[in-house]
């Protein structure tokens, strides 16, 4: 149990030498330097343009950009530590939009009933996603690939274009802002500290980073690892219909189409630009957070400076490929420190 | 005893992970032919092949990466920008075919390679340098075509996709295609039975065990995106020759060739599975396809079917990885059980 508590962050005591506490947070100071470093560049380029990169509406657009992707990759963040992962994000976000819109329909009176009812479906998504993981030991990619699909069925079939109609009021979700932060963007930093301290104070947070660091140390240990992902997908899915909420209130009614936005494969590519493991065990929210903005300031630069596309794409990859490679070159590093199990359990 | 033997193995083997994949293959054309006989008539099948060819042959390049224990989501994307290319570079002189041919071979493998480094020598996932990979890719797609794509494939470049040898006995015209298959498949049945495919298998079930025995584990699973990258060309060409150049080509075919590699038993994360069976899985998702058409279930249901299927195929196959812990059905030790488990079972 030790040893697999010592998994989460803060809970590895003051460490000899190079250590996994250190380390982690040395990634998340990493990725927040480059953040900075990157707004600053972009600042200059944009500067250099005769632009202003802080000007408001760049701002808001900034912040914009980052909130969908921002709910998407929180989830996403919660099964890569369990070493999991879900691409049918993008779909969930699609349906629970759907859902939301055309429950609503509306009416003032329906909007908590068309949340609830998005949010549930998303749910039944994220508990069918873990229980084919865990039970049918299907593998992750194969089975989340599956409900995406199953769901992008669904929706081709059914909904040739929008459908539903969200009231005024939960228009607001998606258009007020305080000064030049967009209310969207507070929900999710509030959803952002909430994964933060549910990772690091409770139970069911350290439970993760110990099934994704090594399952079978994890339930020798006492932990039952099944549940640990189901509910790690489930709140997964749960955010990703936060996104869907958010694309309802944008949109002003619910779109099928929005899966395309290739939000899966992009939310992954933040989570592991923000520093957190693919394979499980090691990062988290914060990094991820920082990694969405990242690529939310790239888009913005990229737009304002009216770059080619297929410069923008190019650069995108390659900055996601050149930090996970970075990564994964500290790791190497720091694993002679790590002789946790050293001799014990294989 | 013997034939009563050979015909327990037999449906041993078909109800096995890598078995299976015939017995719906056999199931499904049933259906087809109980369905619409004149399917299986030559020149119907002969379209269903040249329709088939380019998944099949993708097919063939992600098992060799899948079975190494990776990913390539980059073949989509490079599928579709090879065709772009080609029609770009090409502009519809029938001179340049060859060439242009050969670049592509030489980029897809470029490409391939540039996978395969990144992945063994920088240690990103392949998830990750392949969906990098992507981008890069979809984004000098767009730079190419500007939305739509221009030039115009050769009728000499056309010809490998759409048309065959004509005036054949029997089936009328012998496509192309068929050939181009049915040699990617003996070169790929080949190259398994080789050195190299024993070691690729050995690298995708135990990397660790694979680098002691001498391995260059990283040389190994380069070489797996390479040859990756060269099916997608070969993909590229036969789909260019038979579809047409647009900048959809290749759109989310990554997807479906990874399904096709699944379905054929093909265990993701490397180390088990024939590269016969990942052909099978191939075929069994195109003639899905067609049956679908046959009975006019709208298209925009496909992508359910498809989900259904790999959740289904690859639950079934890890049910049956989980009850080999019990006695093997190898024939190879005679041991006592208890010692056979123990040096079979991978967990």
């Amino acid at each position: 149990m030790t040893a697999a508590v010592r998994e989460a962050p803060k809970t590895a005591g003051p460490p000899p030498g190079r250590s996994r506490g250190s380390f982690r947070i040395g990634t998340t100071a990493l990725v927040y330097a480059a953040l900075v470093a990157i707004l600053v560049v972009g600042a200059v380029l944009v500067a250099a343009d005769g632009k202003n990169l802080f000007s408001t509406g760049n701002i808001v657009d900034m912040l914009t950009r980052s909130s969908l992707l921002g709910f998407i990759a929180i989830g996403q963040t919660l099964v890569i530590l369990c070493r999991s992962l879900d691409l049918s994000v993008g779909y969930v976000m699609a349906s629970c939009s759907l859902i939301a819109a055309m429950v609503m329909n509306g009416s003032e009176a329906n909007v908590p009933l068309g949340i609830g009812a998005a949010l549930g479906a998303a749910a039944v998504v994220g508990l069918v996603n873990g229980l084919v993981i865990t039970k049918l030991k299907v593998n992750a990619f194969i089975a989340t690939l599956g409900t995406g699909l199953i769901l992008k069925g669904w929706l081709d079939t059914e909904f040739a274009g929008p459908a539903g109609k969200v009231t005024a009021s939960f228009q607001q979700f998606g258009y007020t802002r305080v000064s030049v932060v967009p209310l969207s963007t507070v929900v999710m930093l509030v959803l952002a500290v909430a994964g933060v301290l549910y990772l690091r104070k409770t139970r069911g947070g350290h439970h993760i980073y110990a099934v994704g660091g090594d399952t079978d140390v994890a339930r020798l240990s006492g932990i039952r690892t099944d549940r640990t992902i189901v509910t790690a997908h489930i709140l997964c899915a749960v955010a990703a219909g936060v996104a869907g909420l958010l694309i309802a209130a944008r949109f002003g009614t619910g779109s099928a189409l929005v899966y395309d936005y290739g939000l899966d494969l992009e939310s992954i590519a933040a989570v592991v630009l923000g520093g957190t493991y693919l394979m499980g065990g090691r990062g988290g929210i914060a990094g991820t957070v920082a990694g969405v903005m990242i690529l939310a300031v790239l888009d913005t630069v990229f737009n304002i400076l009216e770059v080619n596309p297929f410069y923008k794409d190019v650069l995108r990859g390659a900055i996601i490929v050149v930090a996970v490679a970075i990564y994964a070159r500290r790791q190497l590093s720091a694993r002679p420190s790590r002789v946790r199990f050293a001799g014990g359990a294989s | 005893m013997s034939s009563a033997r050979k015909l327990a193995d037999a449906g041993r083997f078909l109800i096995s992970g890598s078995g299976a994949v015939y017995l719906v293959l056999i199931a499904i054309f049933a259906i087809i032919f109980a369905n619409n006989a004149s399917f299986f008539e030559p020149a119907n099948l002969m379209l269903f092949v040249k329709k088939a060819a380019p998944l099949l042959i993708l097919a063939v390049g992600q098992y060799f990466v899948i079975v190494a224990g990776e990913f390539d989501l980059s073949v989509g994307s490079l599928v579709g920008a090879q065709v772009v290319l080609a029609a770009l570079l090409i502009d519809g002189q029938e001179s340049r075919t060859w060439p242009v041919i050969l670049l592509m071979l030489l980029g897809g493998a470029a490409v391939g390679l540039v996978n395969g480094l990144i992945t063994t020598l920088l240690k990103v996932p392949s998830i990750i340098t392949t969906l990098g990979m992507m981008l890069v890719l979809f984004g000098a797609i767009r730079l190419l075509t500007g939305g739509a794509p221009t030039g115009a494939l050769s009728e000499g470049f056309r010809v490998f996709g759409r048309r065959g040898i004509d005036d054949v006995p029997l089936i009328g015209q012998l496509p192309w295609a068929l050939l181009i298959i049915v040699a990617v498949g003996a070169a790929a049945v080949l190259l398994m039975r080789s050195s190299f495919g024993r070691t690729l298998v050995a690298v995708g079930d135990n990397e660790k065990a694979a680098g002691f025995a001498g391995t260059r584990v990283w040389w190994v699973r380069t070489a797996a995106f390479v040859l990756s990258g060269l099916s997608a060309t070969v993909a590229g060409i036969l789909v260019g020759g038979f579809a047409g150049v647009t900048s959809q080509v290749g759109d989310g075919m990554e997807f479906v060739a990874i399904t096709a590699v699944v379905l054929g038993g093909v265990v993701l994360g490397g180390g088990r599975g024939a590269v016969l069976a990942a052909i099978a899985g191939a075929l069994t998702v195109e003639s899905l396809f067609t049956l679908f058409t046959q009975l006019s279930v709208p298209s925009t249901i496909r992508p359910t079917a498809q989900g259904l299927i790999i959740i289904v195929a690859v639950a079934y196959a890890s049910r049956e990885r989980s009850r080999r812990h019990t006695p093997h059905p190898s024939p190879k030790p005679p041991e006592p059980n208890r010692h056979s488990d123990v040096a079979l079972s991978k967990e």
